[in-house]
């Protein structure tokens, strides 16, 4: 359900920067997802495929996604680890005292557009 | 052929929202409206909770709800009826989270005039809602006994923007094995401002140190 959610939040801010850049249509969407944002890539997927058929510029615009890895770094240690397989536990040092330093990310990278023509063009 | 253009974004799908929410923190503060945003799973006391605070306030500030948890007035004829506040419920279309716009048109719907605290119910589920910046004044958050003391290490997220975290239903901790000063520590790992206030809103335990708490808070956001 959450997906749906955020899926609506991209379109509609999609959907200003494509007016705010005049352009035609989108033909894709790029994201970057990180592995412990909490969405889940497939449903996103199949969410957006979904929302994207009952919009207009938007209609045919794929999404791709971009996984970002979960990093955590000890401050005792000063290591970095993977925070999926070990969450909060440094595993070099037992250490509590870590933090993620990537993988929460959600954000728009970049869209692909055809442009609306000029003006006044008469071609 | 049409020239394919590619424009660089980056930027956070939630950055909207987040806009839109500090619009609203910003317009309920001129209007002297402290706006508690009350989040939990399902079922770990929300509505009991509120109740029993909001009869405790009596007479020392006017407040009014949203209720958001579930789709149906259940809860809002329930706050109406053992409290006599404003309650309305707000219709979610099954959305996991209220976002700012959606509280906003919420509060549209109240009679703000001279209400000092507007709470909000919002969905019960410890990931979305913790995404979307509501435009609250304060997060709070009821984390209750039975479903054990690790949930802060579980949703991190929940945990680091909550100013307040209700442990609630401490009457049955003897039937667990919930160890509340290590919640407590695990809480502050993820947030080391939160306050902590155990309770039990079937009893009214505790439930003076909330209303003390929220009497503070409203007194504070009025005099900025
Ligand atoms: N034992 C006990 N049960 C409680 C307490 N607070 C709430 N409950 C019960 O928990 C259930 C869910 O409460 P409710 O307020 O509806 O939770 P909500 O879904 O978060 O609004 C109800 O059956 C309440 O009676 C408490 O402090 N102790
Ligand atoms: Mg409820
Ligand atoms: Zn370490």
């Amino acid at each position: 359900m959450h997906e749906l959610g955020v899926v609506f939040h991209c379109i509609k801010e999609v959907n200003e920067i494509a007016a705010e850049n005049n352009v035609a249509r989108v033909n894709s969407v790029t994201i970057q997802l990180g592995e412990v944002s909490t969405v889940i890539p497939e449903l996103f997927d199949d969410c957006w495929n979904w929302a994207v058929k009952k919009e207009t510029v938007l209609k045919d615009a794929k999404v791709h996604i971009e996984r970002v890895d979960a990093i955590t770094f000890c401050e005792d240690c000063k290591q970095e680890y993977p925070t999926v397989k070990y969450g909060k536990t440094c595993p070099y040092c037992s250490s509590l005292n870590t933090y993620l330093v990537q993988g929460n990310e959600f954000l728009i990278k970049e869209i692909e557009v055809v442009d609306n023509p000029p003006a006044g063009d008469g071609k | 052929m049409d020239e394919i253009r590619v424009i660089e974004i980056k930027k956070s799908i939630f950055e909207d929202n987040d806009r839109d929410a500090d619009r609203l923190r910003e317009d309920l503060r001129k209007k002297g409206v402290f706006l508690l945003n009350l989040m939990s799973s399902p079922g770990s006391g929300k509505t009991t909770t509120l109740i029993k605070t909001i009869n405790a306030l009596k007479g020392q500030l006017n407040i009014a709800v949203m209720e958001a948890d579930i789709d149906s007035d259940v809860d809002a004829k329930k706050i109406l009826e053992a409290t006599g506040v404003q309650s309305i419920q707000l219709h979610t279309g099954g959305m996991c989270h209220l976002d700012a716009e959606m509280t906003r048109q919420g509060l549209d719907n109240l009679d703000l005039d001279d209400v000092d605290l507007a709470i909000l119910e919002n969905v019960g589920n410890l990931v979305c809602p913790a995404e979307f910046d509501t435009g609250s004044s304060k997060n709070c958050m009821i984390l209750s006994v039975p479903e054990g003391h690790d949930k802060p290490l579980k949703y991190p997220l929940m945990f680091s923007i909550c100013d307040l975290v209700l442990v609630n239903k401490i009457d049955v901790m003897p039937y667990f094995d919930f160890d509340l000063a290590l919640c407590e520590k695990y809480i502050h790992m993820r947030n080391p401002k939160a306050q902590v206030i155990p309770i039990c809103a079937k009893t009214g335990e505790g439930i003076d140190k909330f209303a003390a708490w929220l009497k503070d808070q409203v007194k504070k956001w009025k005099e900025n």
